[in-house]
C-alpha cells in the first residue's frame, strides 16, 4: 500500500524524476515479461501505510517518480494522409497534462493510438515502463490506462448504476459459470454487493447520485461526461485520458469537473486530457503539448507555450 | 439468506410476468378450445388440438429464448438458427439410431447409444459448430455476421441432402456396433431410436406407472388407443418444462455481469472494450451458448417426429423465429416467451384454423382450382370464388399475414409487445446499500481494493 501524502508530486518533483525515468527506459524495456511482478514490488517498496484512514483514500498508482506514459516516434497514416506524425512526448505522474491542437491536428487519433483503438504504423507506446504498443484496448484498459469519448459515449439503454457497475477490473461474475451455477452465484453476489458501495461512493463525489436509477440515454450532455469519467475511474486506473471533457458542458459543470480533476489529481492520478479551450488548458495544466499537423509543435509550461509563435500562428491560421 | 432471496424472486417473477403470460396462454387455449367446440371435435380432438398447439407454443418459445441470447442481450445478428437445430437433431440421430442390422426400415443405421447420449452429443456439437462459426466471423460488423451465419445453416442443409454423407460403412475392425452410418441425403433418416418420452420417463422409473395411467384413460375418458394423445398432451409439457429451464438459466445469465457486458456489448462494443472487458471472449460465449440451446430446440422440435428430411431445415424456420422474437420484444425474455406462444397461437397455426372454422360455420362449396377461376366470379358479381380460393389458400397466405404483421409491427411497436423492457443487468438489487449514507467525498475515489 502507498502512502499518497508522500506522492503528492509537485511539477518540480516531478520534473526532475524525469531524468531518472529516462535514463531506467532500457531497463524497463527489459523487464517487460516480469512487469506484473515489478509492479507489485514497487508498490511495496513505497511505504507502509501508517493508518486505517490514510488506508482507505490510498490508491494503486504508481506515483514513485515514474514516466506512467511514454510515446515514441508515433505514426499513423490513413490512406495519402499523415494524421500523427513521429510524435513523441512523455507524460509525468501525478500531473495534469494538456494537449491541444488546432482541428486535425491528430489529437484524437493520437489518443486512440495510446488506447489501442488504432494500430500505429510506427512508433511506441509504453505504459508503467511495458510496451502497449498494439495491444487490445481491453489490456490497456486492464493495465490501468483509462480513456473517456470525445463525444460521450453512453451505454444508453442501461441505467445510471448499470453503467458504473460495469467499469469494475476483474469481476468473478464475468465468467458465465460463476454467474448462472447456484453456489458460485451467491460469491458473485456478494461482490457484487461489495462493488456496490463503491459504485454508490463515486456516485456521491461526482454529484450524480441523484440520477443514479435514471437511463444513461436521457442524461443531458454534462451529466454524461460526469458519468463517463466516474466509470473510468472505477476501472481503478493510474492514469485518465480524456478527450474533450469540457466539451458542450456548461460554465457552471464546466468548473465542477476542474475540481474534481484537481481533487483526484491531488491524490495522485495522472491525467492527458485533450481540450480545444486554450484558456481552460493554460489555468489548469502544468505542462502543454502542441499537436499541429500530426507533430508536436511545443511542448511546455503554459508560460512558454503562450509565448511561443509557431503555436499562435498555428492557431490564428498562418499558411504553414 | 438465500431462501429468502429466492422467495423474492419468485414473487417479482410473479408480480410482474407470470400474470401476463398466464392471460395471454390462457385467451390463445380458450380460443382453441372454442374453435375446437365449434368444429364439433370430441374429447381426443380437443386434445389434439391443445397438445399441438402446446407443442408450437414450447418449440417456438424456447428457440426465440435462445435467439433472445443472441439477438437481444448481445446483439449477434444471427440467421442461421436453423442450421444449429438441424445440426442438433442430425447428430442425436447418428448417435442413437439402432445400426441397420437390428432390424427396423432405416437402410441408414447409426451407434445405438442411449437417447440422453444423443442428445447430449447433440448439443454439444451444435455448440462446437456455434463455436466455429463464431471464431471467424464475430469479428466482422453485424451485418457481415449475419451473411455468414445464413450461408452456414444453407450449408448445413447442403450437406443434409449430400449424397457423399448419405451413408458411410463403418468398418467392422473398429469394433463398433454401427455397421452403416450417415446423414440419410435427399431421403433423410428413419428415426427409429427409442422415444424420447419413453427414454425420458424409463430413466425416471415412471414407464410403469404411466402405462398404468394409460389404461385408466382408456377405461374412462377415452376408450380406443389413448397413448398418442397423451403421449402428445406429455410431450407439450415437457416442453413447457423445457421453456422455463431455458426462462430461468437465461434470466440468471441476464442478471449477472456477464450479461451486463453483453449488454454492454450491444449498446456500445468499443466502449466496453475500453473498460478493459475483451468483449471477443464474451461474444464467443454467448453465441455458443445460444447455438447450443438452438441445437437443443433443435432435438426437441424433431425428435418425437419418426423421421427428418433436410427441407424441414429450409431458412424460413429461422425467419419464423425472428418474427416470434420481434413480436415480443428483444432484450426480454418473457417477452420473448409471449412472443413465442402468439407467433404460434395465431400466426402459425391459426390461419388453418380460422379456414376450418369458416368452412364449418357455412357449408361452402369446392373452391376454385386457379386463380384465373377464382376472378371469373367477380365478372358476374360474385366474390363467393374468390373467398373460397383465398380459403383453400391459407397456409401459403399465413406467410403474407406474417409479413403484414411484421410490417404493422415495425410501424407501430418497433419495440415488440413487451416494448424495450430493460430489465436490470445485475445480481444484486442496486438502491443504496443502506446504513452508509454518510460517506466522505475524499474516501469516494480510493482506487482501493474492493474485494
Amino acid at each position: 500500500m502507498s502512502d499518497t501524502d508522500e506522492e503528492v508530486v509537485s511539477p518540480t518533483a516531478a520534473s526532475e524524476s524525469e531524468s531518472v525515468a529516462d535514463e531506467g527506459e532500457s531497463v524497463a524495456g527489459e523487464s517487460e515479461s516480469v512487469a506484473g511482478e515489478s509492479e507489485s514490488v514497487a508498490d511495496a517498496d513505497v511505504g507502509v501505510a501508517t493508518d486505517d484512514a490514510v488506508d482507505a483514500v490510498a490508491t494503486d498508482v504508481d506515483v514513485d517518480g515514474e514516466t506512467p506514459l511514454e510515446v515514441e516516434g508515433l505514426r499513423k497514416t490513413f490512406g495519402g494522409i499523415v494524421a500523427v506524425d513521429e510524435v513523441s512526448f512523455d507524460v509525468e505522474a501525478g500531473t495534469l497534462t494538456g494537449l491541444i491542437g488546432p482541428n486535425g491536428a491528430g489529437k484524437s487519433t493520437t489518443f486512440n493510438l495510446i488506447t489501442g483503438m488504432l494500430e500505429p504504423d510506427a512508433g511506441t507506446v509504453r505504459f508503467n515502463g511495458e510496451d502497449i504498443t498494439g495491444a487490445q484496448p481491453h489490456e490497456i484498459a486492464n493495465r490501468g490506462l483509462a480513456r473517456t469519448f470525445q463525444i460521450a459515449r453512453e451505454l444508453e439503454e442501461m441505467t445510471v448504476l448499470e453503467n458504473m457497475m460495469l467499469a469494475p477490473k476483474g469481476q468473478s461474475g464475468e465468467t458465465l459459470w460463476r454467474s448462472v451455477l447456484p453456489f458460485t452465484r451467491e460469491a458473485v453476489e456478494r461482490e457484487e454487493a461489495a462493488q456496490l458501495e463503491r459504485v454508490w461512493e463515486v456516485l456521491d463525489f461526482f454529484e450524480i447520485d441523484h440520477l443514479a436509477e435514471e437511463y444513461a440515454g436521457n442524461l443531458s450532455g454534462g451529466q454524461r461526461k460526469l458519468l463517463e469519467m466516474a466509470r473510468a475511474l472505477l476501472t481503478d486506473p493510474d492514469m485518465l485520458l480524456l478527450d474533450e471533457p469540457f466539451a458542450g458542458v456548461n460554465p457552471s459543470l464546466e468548473k465542477r469537473l476542474l475540481e474534481h480533476i484537481h481533487e483526484l489529481r491531488e491524490e495522485g492520478y495522472t491525467f492527458l486530457i485533450v481540450e480545444h479551450d486554450m484558456d481552460l488548458i493554460m489555468n489548469n495544466c502544468e505542462r502543454v503539448i502542441v499537436l499541429h499537423q500530426g507533430r508536436v509543435l511545443q511542448d511546455g509550461t503554459p508560460a512558454t507555450i503562450r509565448e511561443s509563435e509557431d503555436v499562435i500562428e498555428a492557431y490564428l491560421g498562418g499558411e504553414v | 439468506m438465500s431462501g429468502t432471496d429466492a422467495g423474492g424472486w419468485f414473487d417479482a417473477l410473479f408480480d410482474r410476468d407470470l400474470s401476463l403470460v398466464l392471460v395471454v396462454l390462457a385467451v390463445i387455449y380458450v380460443a382453441y378450445v372454442l374453435a375446437g367446440v365449434a368444429f364439433g371435435y370430441g374429447l381426443r380432438g380437443q386434445l389434439n388440438s391443445i397438445a399441438n398447439l402446446t407443442f408450437y407454443v414450447g418449440v417456438f418459445g424456447m428457440l426465440a429464448l435462445a435467439l433472445n441470447l443472441h439477438w437481444g442481450y448481445t446483439g449477434l445478428f444471427n440467421i442461421g438458427i436453423v442450421g444449429f437445430m438441424g445440426i442438433g437433431i442430425y447428430v442425436t440421430a447418428l448417435v442413437s439410431k439402432p445400426p441397420v442390422a437390428e432390424g427396423g426400415a432405416a437402410q441408414v443405421g447409426g451407434f445405438g447409444l442411449p437417447l440422453g447420449v444423443g442428445i447430449l452429443a447433440g448439443v454439444l456439437v451444435a455448440g462446437l459448430f456455434g463455436l466455429l462459426v463464431a471464431l471467424p466471423a464475430l469479428r466482422l460488423r453485424a451485418d457481415y455476421l449475419a451473411i455468414v451465419t445464413v450461408a452456414f445453416s444453407e450449408i448445413i442443409r447442403f450437406t443434409m441432402m449430400s449424397r457423399t454423407f448419405q451413408s458411410v460403412e463403418v468398418p467392422t475392425a473398429l469394433g463398433l456396433r454401427a455397421d452403416t452410418v450417415g446423414l440419410g441425403g435427399g431421403g433423410g433418416l428413419i428415426l427409429n431410436y427409442t422415444d424420447p418420452l419413453e427414454a425420458l420417463l424409463r430413466t425416471v422409473f415412471l414407464w410403469d406407472p404411466y402405462l398404468a395411467f394409460l389404461d385408466l384413460v382408456q377405461q374412462t375418458l377415452i376408450p380406443n388407443n389413448p397413448k398418442p394423445v397423451v403421449d402428445g398432451l406429455l410431450y407439450g409439457v415437457m416442453l413447457l418444462v423445457g421453456v422455463f429451464a431455458f426462462y430461468v438459466l437465461l434470466t440468471r445469465l441476464g442478471r449477472s455481469p456477464f450479461g451486463r457486458v453483453l449488454k454492454a456489448i450491444r449498446e456500445d462494443e468499443d466502449v466496453a472494450n475500453a473498460l478493459g472487458k475483451d468483449t471477443d471472449r464474451f461474444k464467443l460465449t454467448a453465441f455458443v451458448l445460444g447455438a447450443a440451446l438452438m441445437g437443443f430446440g433443435g432435438i426437441l422440435w424433431y425428435s418425437s417426429r419418426g423421421s427428418i428430411t433436410p427441407p424441414s431445415f429450409r431458412p424460413n424456420i429461422t425467419f419464423f423465429i425472428w418474427i416470434a422474437l420481434i413480436i415480443g420484444g428483444a432484450g426480454s425474455n418473457t417477452g420473448s416467451f409471449l412472443g413465442g406462444a402468439i407467433f404460434a397461437g395465431l400466426l402459425y397455426e391459426g390461419p388453418r384454423y380460422v379456414k376450418n372454422l369458416v368452412e364449418a360455420a357455412f357449408e361452402l362449396g369446392d373452391a376454385p382450382r386457379n386463380f384465373g377461376e377464382a376472378m371469373a366470379g367477380f365478372a358476374s358479381l360474385d366474390p363467393m370464388p374468390f373467398v373460397l380460393y383465398t380459403l383453400d389458400s391459407v397456409s401459403q397466405l399465413r406467410l403474407v399475414i406474417m409479413g403484414v404483421v411484421l410490417v404493422w409491427l415495425m410501424h407501430n411497436r418497433p419495440e415488440g409487445l413487451l416494448g424495450h423492457r430493460k430489465e436490470i443487468a445485475s445480481s444484486v438489487d442496486l438502491s443504496r446499500p443502506s446504513g452508509d449514507g454518510t460517506t466522505d467525498a475524499p474516501a469516494a475515489t480510493d482506487g482501493g481494493e474492493t474485494r
